[in-house]
């Protein structure tokens, strides 16, 4: 019997499934290390930013705090107020972290360890995918405003449907250019390790992307515009600071999340980090090389495990130097108001965007 | 395996869209578009067992990600608290049972009957860009006039909820 | 026997039959209009399987524009019934009665 299963694992079926069961498990485990540690950085950034100390109880440099914090939300009481709806109060915390883990399936974290592919699952229909999974991502905020049955919590949801919706589209349409640009790559001319990374994908893989960024530079070179657009984008889509109407303290109290507390709060808390981890994977893939670096033959795809775990590291550091930015951005900049926030979503950004590609189209066109 | 797959989605496609027209627990609007979101998902899982890959990703992306987060949104806007108390009526129920019912043993008898001339080999792929190639050469002319519809609908939308509607 | 053209147009018929129960049986606007778009649903299911087992490519390029058409008649339906709640106060089929004597 267990020979039986030994020999199963060995065979080409077994040992796939054993690989991606190592890569499913590697990559969860990495995104909820990076969860609970960007929480204590933003709580240390906060605090150097206002010339406090920050956590610096628990640990040195209060480096178990993330640990304190789970056991402290464990352990408060779990209170259900009487006037919720109970099935969505229920719900809407567990379907929050979802799209988040549903969309680093498709990043490529690295290029080669052996023969196999450091990507979980490689999709052709790639980056489509990706919005289709980010777009469910305002159900849980929805349901939990919804499910709540109260004024703020309510207006929090509603804002975060119109919100999303606006932004996906200029999301959506700021990585056209991207594909414009990076379209004409000619697989068969690329060296044999290229060969097995991209064998068998088509137009939107995200892996294609990155191939084509390691021969040719980094897409934020090529298109700036599209980066910036993007960025705000997901700033909005994840409901951090300069855009996060639909929780802000001051005018909803916290927003959709007023009626939650102990871990059901924690779920949204590390849901919103999810999200921008993913966020910030999506954006370095499409916009900063992926796993490559352009120094010391590191855009080539690995031919040793030692190569494969740098390439690892180097896609690490990147995704990890968004987050910062992205939590420095909160302690900087002020929140915009509801009605600002649309303008700049459905008069500035969507035509920018469009004009984007109308212009990136005429120049690829005159060049060749 | 894929039989397995396709029973499965099956089934969850029926159960869900069934919840979505008659749950027997609640009557409420949102339930019933939690569920039509659970059947559209379900569905983007049968394009891909049909190799329709480009499609279920549209599927996922246009309906669930868009056309339902409408849909809750006009929900919430409305608040419809009233519905919920309204009794249903028998005859009513009766008479779409007995029409429904009529319906589908049509279809059902009609594709006993009908040879259906289907491959036992299929190898057509669904992907982007095999569908592209159609879409921008042979069809062509009817992908520019589904724009336009779309700019129509953008203008009527527009038109239609302004404040005072003349 | 494997699962063939059969199959999912058996699905696509149940489908179809439950939108179209929901669209006689619900008083919700809402919930009919969703009972609709399960309709429309079970019509590009049937599409799909027919590409896929007639070996081209046809179909999915129809389902392609459903799923646009389907888009922009959901919007405008629902300003519709947007502009209707703000005129009657109600969502439900057996208050508009405006044209019963």
């Amino acid at each position: 019997m267990i020979q039986a299963i030994i020999d199963w694992f060995g065979s080409p079926v077994g040992l796939s499934v054993l690989f991606s069961a190592v890569k499913i498990l590697g990559v969860f485990s990495v995104l909820m290390f990076i969860v609970a540690y960007s929480v204590w950085v933003e709580r240390k950034v906060s605090a150097a930013i206002q010339d406090r100390c920050g956590p610096n109880r628990v640990g040195i440099f209060g480096l178990l705090q993330p640990a304190a914090d789970a056991i402290k939300s464990f352990l408060k009481e779990d209170f259900t107020p009487a006037h919720v709806r109970k099935t969505y109060y229920w719900l809407a915390p567990a379907i929050v972290m979802i799209p988040s883990l549903l969309t680093v399936a498709i990043i490529p974290f690295g290029s080669l360890i052996g023969n196999e592919k450091m990507i979980i699952a490689d999709l052709n229909v790639g980056v489509l995918y990706t919005f289709g999974i980010v777009s469910l991502g305002v159900y849980g905020i929805v349901l939990a405003g919804y499910a709540a049955r109260s004024k703020y919590p309510f207006i929090g949801g509603i804002r975060s449907s119109a919100q999303l919706i606006s932004y996906e589209i200029a999301m959506g349409m700021s990585v056209i250019p991207l594909f414009l640009i990076a379209g004409g790559l000619d697989v068969q001319q690329l060296s044999a390790g290229w060969q097995s990374l991209l064998a068998g994908t088509s137009g939107l893989n995200l892996n294609r992307l990155v191939t084509w960024q390691a021969g040719n530079g980094w897409l934020i070179c090529y298109a700036p515009i599209s980066f910036v657009i993007f960025l705000a984008a997901m700033f909005a889509e994840t409901n951090r600071m300069p855009f996060d109407m639909p929780e802000c303290e001051q005018e909803l109290a916290g927003g959709y999340n007023v009626e939650y507390s102990s871990m059901k709060f924690a779920l949204f808390f590390m849901g919103e980090y999810a999200s921008m981890t993913a966020a910030a994977a999506l954006m370095t893939t499409l916009f900063l090389g992926g796993w490559s670096l352009p120094v010391a033959g590191l855009n080539q795809p690995a031919t040793t495990i030692w190569i494969g775990l740098i390439h690892i590291g180097i896609f690490l550091a990147k995704v990890c130097f968004i987050l910062f930015m992205v939590i420095w951005v909160r302690w900087m900049w002020p929140r915009f108001r509801y009605d600002q926030l649309m303008d700049l979503g459905w008069r500035r950004f969507i035509p920018l965007a469009l004009a984007n590609i109308v212009i990136t189209a005429v120049v690829l066109w005159a060049k060749s | 395996m894929q039989d397995a797959l396709f029973y499965t989605f099956a089934f969850l496609t029926l159960m869900f869209g069934f919840l979505v027209i008659a749950n027997p627990f609640s009557r409420n609007p949102v339930t019933s578009a939690m569920f039509l979101v659970l059947t559209i998902i379900s569905l983007a899982g049968l394009f891909v067992l049909l190799h329709a890959f480009f499609l279920a990703a549209v599927q996922v992306l246009v309906y669930a990600g868009a056309v339902m987060v409408l849909f809750l949104f006009v929900i919430m806007l409305l608040d419809l608290k009233a519905e919920e108390r309204r009794k249903i009526k028998t005859l009513g129920v009766v008479g779409g049972l007995i029409s429904t019912g009529a319906i589908l043993a049509i279809f059902l008898s009609s594709l006993l009957k009908a040879p259906l001339g289907a491959t036992q080999s299929p190898v057509v792929e669904g992907g982007t860009v095999a569908l592209a190639k159609l879409l921008f050469t042979q069809y062509l002319l009817p992908f520019e006039i589904v724009s336009l519809l779309l700019l129509v609908a953008i203008v009527g939308v527009v038109l239609l909820s302004k404040k005072d509607l003349k | 026997m494997t699962v063939g053209l059969e199959h999912y147009l058996v699905v696509s018929a149940l489908l179809f039959c439950l939108g179209l129960l929901g669209v006689i049986v619900r008083r919700n606007l809402l919930v009919i209009y969703m009972s609709l778009e399960l309709m429309l649903n079970a019509a590009n299911l049937a599409l799909v399987a027919f590409s896929r087992f007639t070996n081209n490519l046809d179909g999915q390029v129809f389902v392609f524009f459903t799923i646009t058409v389907a888009a922009a008649e959901v919007s405008v339906g629902l300003a519709l019934i947007v502009a209707l709640y703000r005129k009657r106060q109600t969502a439900h089929v057996e208050d508009l009665t405006t044209l019963k004597l």
